[in-house]
């Protein structure tokens, strides 16, 4: 994937340093693997006479890396409200200013100011998740709306949870079950939470990605995860629930920003005004499968995700969603600290 | 005859810069693509981190430090970094079990190639470079298929009876052997067989005839001759062994980190690339040195053969 990266990446500059591009005709986006839907692509493509190019990467530290390093040729990417404030503060992105868009009165009023990018300035939300417990109930009957599904594991999933390895997902989570804040500097509560994890993972089957399949096959029967991919669990095995943990679970959501080296910043800017528009971020919704920020986006979304739990949060769990933030790098590197201990 | 004296050092002279002309491209290819990288390695393990990844150019041995000591996160003390040392030792104990199985299981089946006529040789030999046609994510997703709980062993035996529940392999250390025997098993076969198939069978014949036992005849006459083969492909499986990155995650489930995942981190999540870089550069050292040691030992002992 890496060579492909590069290859398009060379092959794009070549494109753009020649002019044998047209630049109002062309949008390179770099995005998560897996994410745009290619159904809403093809209807900007169709609308404005534009062609685009997609290319993948697998995480925020990665697309990070790539876009600093520079050069790259995309004009847009997508990181998770935790990057945001990194790309802006290290110039990486354009002050496109979106919250003067046409489009920008459909984003609902709790999504149109965000800590992580104050007025949207930079920014236009492309998905919103949690991040919580999925059970198999054929395993597993007792009450799931807690991380002890993950870190005091029941016995009668005792070596079939898997986690899914996401450093400050993970550690997060650790935090809110002893009871403490996100990117707390408290040594007590982090030694607890070291505690928690090593006393905890002799209970876990694998620390994998891969759960829509291995959860589907049998191969775990619980798991920590992202409620969209939850749902495409559900929709395969009706035994499969998805849990909002009561101690806390972390909210998320990734957002199109415009990068400053982007060559097609006018193309660039007629895509974030684009997936503001109801019927498209349903569109992108129901190809991800995770919601959207979009008023008025309900009524074009796929049936099965309606009033699907995993998607509309219950209002009995809303008040525990809490905004994961990035932590100091200080915290950062005892977070690594206690990473590295827990899989060593 | 200083003249003559003179042109021939002429001669020599630009015989020996003809010589580094033509040899440039290749020094300088090997520059680029071998010292090159690995000196910006070596560069970044003497840097300073950058906050959120990347390396600020400022000199720091902390790295290096980082590597073999560590400091407690709760009470500051200094010790030795014992995490490091648990995944350096999984992952040596493990490349060293590979490579003694992978060894049990092709010197028999190049023993076999070599036996045979010499034109179903050429099938033996094409049938063992089959697998490599395959990408080794999808050999090893191969092996996933099998051993995994409803895979095709636990299905087989659940349904003859045999076992009541599945047996669990995936996600274990024997599921990480499995698949790291099976995908470099064709590195050790095809090296002992390049140097078994030039024994001369009669010395085995006549080891037989001096009323030598099988077992002698193995020892004393086949494995001394086919001993530069067995030492290329343990080095073959080693290697790569120590740095497997996709087979112990996809079978092992990334519970118990290797050497590679362990750098990984460093420069995904963990965001501190120097300490990567110095990990990378101690593997290599460590394989550096356990190859110059086990090379060293395998020339002393035994007689050379070609």
């Amino acid at each position: 994937m890496n060579w492909k990266t590069t290859a398009t990446a060379m092959g794009l500059a070549l494109l753009a340093s020649t002019g044998l591009a047209r630049a109002d005709g062309v949008l390179n986006i770099y995005n998560w693997g897996n994410y745009t839907s290619p159904d809403v692509i093809k209807k900007f493509e169709a609308k404005y006479n534009v062609k685009v190019t997609i290319t993948d990467y697998d995480s925020n530290d990665t697309a990070l890396a790539k876009v600093r390093q520079g050069g790259t040729g995309f004009d847009i990417a997508v990181p998770s409200q935790t990057y945001v404030p990194i790309w802006i503060k290290e110039g990486l992105v354009l002050e496109t200013d979106p919250g003067k868009m046409e489009n920008f009165k459909n984003v609902a009023p709790e999504w149109a100011n965000p800590d992580f990018d104050p007025g949207r300035k930079y920014s236009v939300p492309w998905a919103l998740g949690t991040v919580g417990v999925v059970v198999n109930t054929d395993a597993y009957k007792g009450p799931a709306d807690s991380w002890g599904i993950i870190f005091n594991t029941p016995d009668e999933l005792k070596g079939k949870v898997n986690v899914v390895p996401e450093m400050n997902d993970v550690i997060f989570a650790a935090i809110k079950y002893v009871g403490g804040q996100q990117c707390t500097d408290d040594k007590a509560v982090l030694k607890k939470v070291r505690d928690t994890l090593v006393a905890a993972k002799p209970n876990w089957i694998a620390m994998e990605y891969n759960t829509i399949e291995k959860m589907g096959a049998g191969d775990f029967k619980a798991t920590s995860d992202w409620n969209g991919s939850a749902l495409r669990q559900r929709l395969a095995n009706p035994a499969i629930h998805y849990n909002y943990p009561k101690e806390g679970y972390g909210l998320w959501s990734d957002n199109v920003v415009v990068l400053k080296e982007a060559k097609n910043v006018d193309n660039a800017k007629l895509f974030q005004n684009f997936i503001m528009d109801p019927e498209n971020a349903a569109g992108l919704s129901a190809f991800h499968r995770y919601a959207n920020a979009i008023t008025g986006s309900d009524k074009y979304m796929p049936a099965d995700m309606k009033d699907a739990p995993e998607v509309v949060i219950p209002a009995a769990a809303k008040p525990q969603g809490e905004f994961q933030k990035m932590c100091a790098p200080e915290i950062q590197d005892i977070y690594t600290k206690i990473w590295t201990e827990l899989q060593k | 005859m200083a003249t003559a004296e003179e042109v021939a050092k002429a001669a020599e002279r630009r015989d020996v810069r003809d010589r580094w002309l033509l040899s440039a491209p290749a020094l300088l290819v090997i520059f680029l693509a071998a010292t090159g990288p690995l000196l910006i390695v070596l560069v970044y393990s003497f840097l300073t981190p950058g906050s959120y990844g990347d390396v600020k150019w400022q000199f720091s041995p902390e790295a290096w430090i980082a590597v073999f000591l560590e400091r407690d996160i709760f009470d500051d003390t200094l010790s030795i970094a014992a995490a490091h040392v648990t995944i350096f030792l999984r992952s040596i104990k493990l490349s060293v079990v590979t490579t003694i199985a992978t060894l049990v299981l092709g010197f028999p089946t190049a023993y076999f190639m070599a036996t045979r006529s010499e034109k179903t040789r050429d099938l033996w030999l094409f049938l063992i470079t089959i697998p490599f046609w395959t990408n080794l994510l999808i050999r090893t997703f191969a092996v996933l298929q099998i051993i995994r709980n409803e895979g095709i062993i636990n299905t087989m035996l659940l349904k003859l009876g045999i076992i009541s529940a599945p047996i669990q392999i995936l996600y274990t250390d024997t599921a990480i052997l499995i698949g790291m025997a099976y995908v470099y098993l064709p590195l050790m076969v095809l090296p002992i067989y390049a140097s078994m198939e030039k024994l001369d069978f009669r010395l085995v014949e006549a080891g037989y005839d001096l009323y030598a036992t099988r077992f002698q005849v193995l020892r004393r006459i086949i494995f001394p001759m086919v001993k530069p083969g067995v030492i290329a492909g343990s080095i073959l499986v080693f290697i790569p062994a120590l740095g497997a990155y996709v087979t112990p995650s996809v079978l092992g489930g990334g519970k118990n980190m290797m050497l590679s995942n362990l750098i990984e981190l460093q420069f995904g999540q963990g965001r501190n690339w120097p300490l990567g870089s110095a990990l990378s550069i101690a593997v290599m050292i460590i394989v550096m040195v356990a190859l110059l040691a086990y090379v060293r030992n395998a020339g002393k002992s035994g007689v050379r053969h070609g």
